[in-house]
């Protein structure tokens, strides 16, 4: 039951509480193709909010968080890219994906309506939780249901880097206030 | 005679080996997901520090006090050299939870 599973891991990213992902864990699990799809796309969604806050910040520090975003994001994505050619998997579209992605387009819309601090502090919030969230998924779902070793190893390496992302945008978090 | 000849070999060896040591060496310094090894190192002034990035990412080797800030492109090395002598904490800037400390001894 993807669609279980998938709906469980959508709500647990929009209210960034990786504790709804557990009731689900033990009998949904997604498949390669689909995690592939799902990693692929938190990273490009990461890189979209970058790219707004590069035109929009104006903090010297959200505009350094932005940057690093960027430069990892897109860094762990091609590792992705490079990964599915050499393993001949298509990532696989799938319901969480979707999900994702229309709250995604969602937030960068909310956040096109700011401007200066105000964007910044929503921007910077929303990278919090955002990193959180797939924080959570990806050691409670993504990476424990990984069955390639080369792909689990990679979601591993995202999970460490993107530890350190939540880390970093809660220190930037915390200076702007 | 006999006997200082005897003696003489391990004294040039005692020579030799400090005159290696007085010259400077090559340290290597690596960070492969997102870690830097060897955590803590010790060299002396004059060393050269060969850092190597086998990451996918790019990384910063960067001292707290200033002393040194090497950019590492992905999986690219450089090198410096040591021109100061003290206990350096240094770390990565774009991911600061990389942190190691390199002891440069006079």
């Amino acid at each position: 039951m993807l669609i279980r599973w998938s709906a469980a891991v959508a709500a647990a990213m929009m209210l960034s509480s990786p504790v709804l992902l557990q009731s689900a864990s033990a009998t949904d699990k997604p498949t390669d193709p689909q995690i592939a799809h799902i990693a692929y796309t938190a990273g490009v969604i990461d890189i979209n909010a970058a790219k707004q806050a590069q035109k929009k910040a104006k903090s010297k520090d959200v505009k350094a968080f932005a940057e690093d975003m960027l430069r990892d994001h897109e860094a762990v994505n091609k590792q992705a890219l490079a990964l599915v050619k050499k393993l001949n998997v298509t990532p696989e579209d799938n319901d969480t994906s979707k999900a994702l992605s229309k709250q995604a387009s969602d937030k960068l819309a909310e956040l096109d309506k700011l401007n200066g601090a105000a964007f910044d502090k929503a921007y910077v919030a929303n990278e919090v939780a955002y990193h959180k969230a797939v924080n959570g998924a990806l050691e409670t779902q993504l990476i424990p249901s990984a069955n390639n070793a080369e792909l689990k190893s990679l979601l591993q390496t995202g999970l460490k880097i993107f530890q350190g992302h939540q880390q970093h945008a809660e220190h930037v978090a915390a200076e702007l206030k | 005679m006999r006997s200082g000849r005897l003696f003489s070999l391990p004294i040039a060896l005692v020579f030799a080996a400090m005159a290696v040591r007085a010259h400077a060496t090559t340290i290597e310094i690596t960070m492969e997901n997102l870690v830097i090894s060897p955590a803590e190192i010790s060299a002396k002034v004059g060393d050269t520090i060969n850092w190597i990035n086998k990451d996918v990412f790019a990384h910063t080797a960067t001292a707290k006090n200033g002393d040194f800030d090497v950019t590492l492109a992905p999986k690219k090395s450089a090198s410096s050299i040591l021109k100061k002598a003290g206990t350096i904490d240094y770390y990565c800037r774009y991911h600061p939870n990389m942190k190691a400390t390199l002891k440069v001894e006079p």
